[in-house]
């Protein structure tokens, strides 16, 4: 009992509010710790009190925060809030004791969001732009008829059915579905799975690979289409050896895939437009072909038939070919004998005509004008003479300058030898001789010592005058043999001179 | 004119290949033995565009994913 009464017990020291109090305490704490703040979220419901008051919530995807305008504050509002807008509000947080509520009592509002995301995009762009990512050459050409055309989009949903019946429309084909959501945290790594995932399946096998690959998604806000903007969807649709069309959102959204994918297509059905031709069309043109094939080949046989009627009425007859050779051939009989005939005459006046021409006359005529010129280039004696006592001359000068050189040449040598002998008798001994001295010799031989002519058998002593024959005191008989000559002068005397004694 | 056997050729070579043939018989400027050859080729590429065009089926399938996110088969889809 006595607990469903208050009743203050001793030790309890915990402080008792007044429900005023607490939320008088609660409204100044929030005001305090929070002050002026800024927060970003999407407009909830909005409410305009008939007051003029705004009433309004922004929200993200778990909770919501409760806004005010006051009346006198709506006109300052650089943008009124409107349901489903991103947006960025600022203002002081408060409570609101009545209701037990907190709320901001916003003064400002800015739009938000899609400027950070943008930036980003765009970066990202720019990064896979550099890297060659979106260059026109990497684009593959779309096959003209898909076997099998892969989908990647949700398996549920307006999308999925568009594309199909569009392709009934045109041209029925196997159609694959890649199950993967699109939207949220799991939109982005499922699609990127699924296009390599296609692209890993083989030919012809129990999960036949498709010709063509379309990854589609209907129109959204951008958060909505963000898991296209992320790089590894766009790596993957750039890695796809699979030709792929992109048919994310309305065509006014273009998100990231749409610039690696080999082509974009605006809308999910306008996709399927490009993924297949009108079965109808072609049909039509294929009977088109078939009947300007027939009509072709008909033609060209009957043109030909034609041409050969027209070329065989124009062949003349066999017979007619030969007519004209014929006529020819008589006509040139004809005249061959004439034409004999005719040569020899010609050449028979020819000859005579050559023939009159030759007379002994006109040989005559001719040795005569050649012996004139023989005449006149007769062989004459003079030159020859001329040049004969020119010859002479020429002799008798030059013997006279020879005799004359030769008598001078003489004379000179004369000279010389008179000078030479003058100058011999000086040297001579003979002039000695005349001073007085003498030369002995026996016989051949010269004496030069009293030895030498004790042995001689007779001496000869010459004196500048003449000789004298001597026979030395002892000596011998006279006329004993000379001692051996070799060294002597091979001088004898002269015999005339023993005529002296 | 191509080498590949007609039965081998993909819709989209037998159309141009078609076009070819029947423009150059119409232009009428083809030996008659070589025309009759061309022909025969011409209907042969019709017949195999028009195979074509008749095999035309409509097939929906979605692929059952493991919990890994690997194929492992298809069921059929119906009422799309």
């Amino acid at each position: 009992m006595s607990d469903l009464l208050d009743d203050p017990t001793p030790g309890q020291n915990l402080p008792e509010f007044s429900v005023s109090e607490i939320s008088g305490e609660i409204k100044r704490t929030l005001e305090g710790a929070f002050g002026r703040v800024r927060v970003k979220g999407e407009v909830g419901r909005v409410f305009r009190a008939r007051s003029g008051h705004l009433y309004f919530d922004i929200k993200d995807d778990r909770n919501v925060l409760a806004c005010t305008t006051w009346k006198g504050q709506v006109a300052a509002l650089s943008v009124v809030p409107e349901e489903g807008m991103e947006v960025v509000v600022t203002g002081r947080l408060t409570a609101f004791g009545g209701q037990s509520k907190y709320n901001l009592n916003v003064d400002e509002v800015a739009v938000a969001g899609q400027g950070a995301l943008m930036a980003l995009l765009e970066q990202r762009k720019k990064q896979l732009a550099a890297e060659g990512l979106f260059a026109p050459e990497r684009k593959k050409p779309l096959p003209y008829l898909p076997g099998i055309v892969g989908v990647v989009t949700s398996p549920s949903g307006a999308v999925i059915r568009d594309i199909l019946h569009r392709l009934r429309d045109r041209f029925p084909r196997k159609v694959l579905i890649w199950p993967v959501a699109v939207q949220g945290a799991n939109c982005a790594p499922e699609v990127a799975r699924a296009i390599a995932g296609f692209n890993r399946l083989t030919p012809g096998g129990a999960l036949p690979r498709p010709d063509l690959i379309i990854v589609a998604r209907g129109g959204g806000s951008v958060e909505d289409l963000w898991g296209f903007n992320e790089e590894i969807v766009a790596r993957a649709a750039a890695a796809s050896d699979i030709p792929l069309i992109s048919a994310v959102g309305h065509e006014t959204d273009t998100t990231l895939i749409d610039y690696v994918a080999d082509m974009r297509a605006p809308t999910p059905t306008a996709a399927a437009e490009l993924a297949v031709p009108v079965r109808l069309e072609l049909m039509a043109w294929a009977d088109g072909m078939g009947a300007r094939l027939s009509r072709a080949a008909t033609l060209g046989i009957t043109q030909r038939r034609q041409r050969l009627g027209d070329l065989g009425r124009a062949l003349p007859r066999g017979e007619a070919l030969l007519d004209s050779p014929r006529q020819r051939l008589d006509w040139l009989a004809d005249r061959l004998p004439q034409a004999l005939t005719h040569g020899v005459q010609r050449r028979r006046v020819q000859l005579s005509e050559t023939a009159g021409g030759l007379r002994p006359s006109a040989l005559r005529a001719l040795l005569a004008r050649r012996r004139d010129r023989l005449a006149a280039a007769r062989l004459s004696l003079m030159p020859l003479s001329r040049e004969i006592a020119r010859g002479r001359d020429r002799i008798a000068t030059l013997s006279q300058r020879l005799d004359a050189a030769q008598g001078t040449r003489l004379d000179r040598l004369r000279r010389q030898l008179e000078a030479t002998d003058r100058l011999r008798e000086t040297l001579s001994y003979k002039a000695t001789l005349e001073r007085g001295y003498a030369v002995v010799r026996a016989g051949d031989q010269l004496i030069t010592g009293a030895t030498a002519a004790r042995t001689a058998a007779a001496l000869e002593i010459e004196f500048h005058d003449g000789r004298v024959r001597a026979l030395p005191e002892g000596g011998s008989e006279p006329d004993a043999p000379a001692a051996p000559r070799k060294a002597g002068r091979p001088k004898t005397p002269p015999p005339e001179q023993g005529s002296l004694f | 004119m191509s080498d590949t056997p007609v039965e081998q050729m993909s819709f989209e070579q037998a159309m141009k290949e078609l076009e070819a043939v029947v423009g150059q018989l119409e232009r009428g400027d083809v030996a008659l033995d070589q025309s009759i050859a061309l022909y025969e080729r011409g209907a042969a590429l019709k017949k195999r565009c028009e195979d074509e065009l008749k095999r035309a089926e409509e097939k929906v399938a979605a692929i059952t994913l493991d919990a890994e996110g690997a194929p492992t088969g298809t069921k059929p889809v119906e009422g799309l």
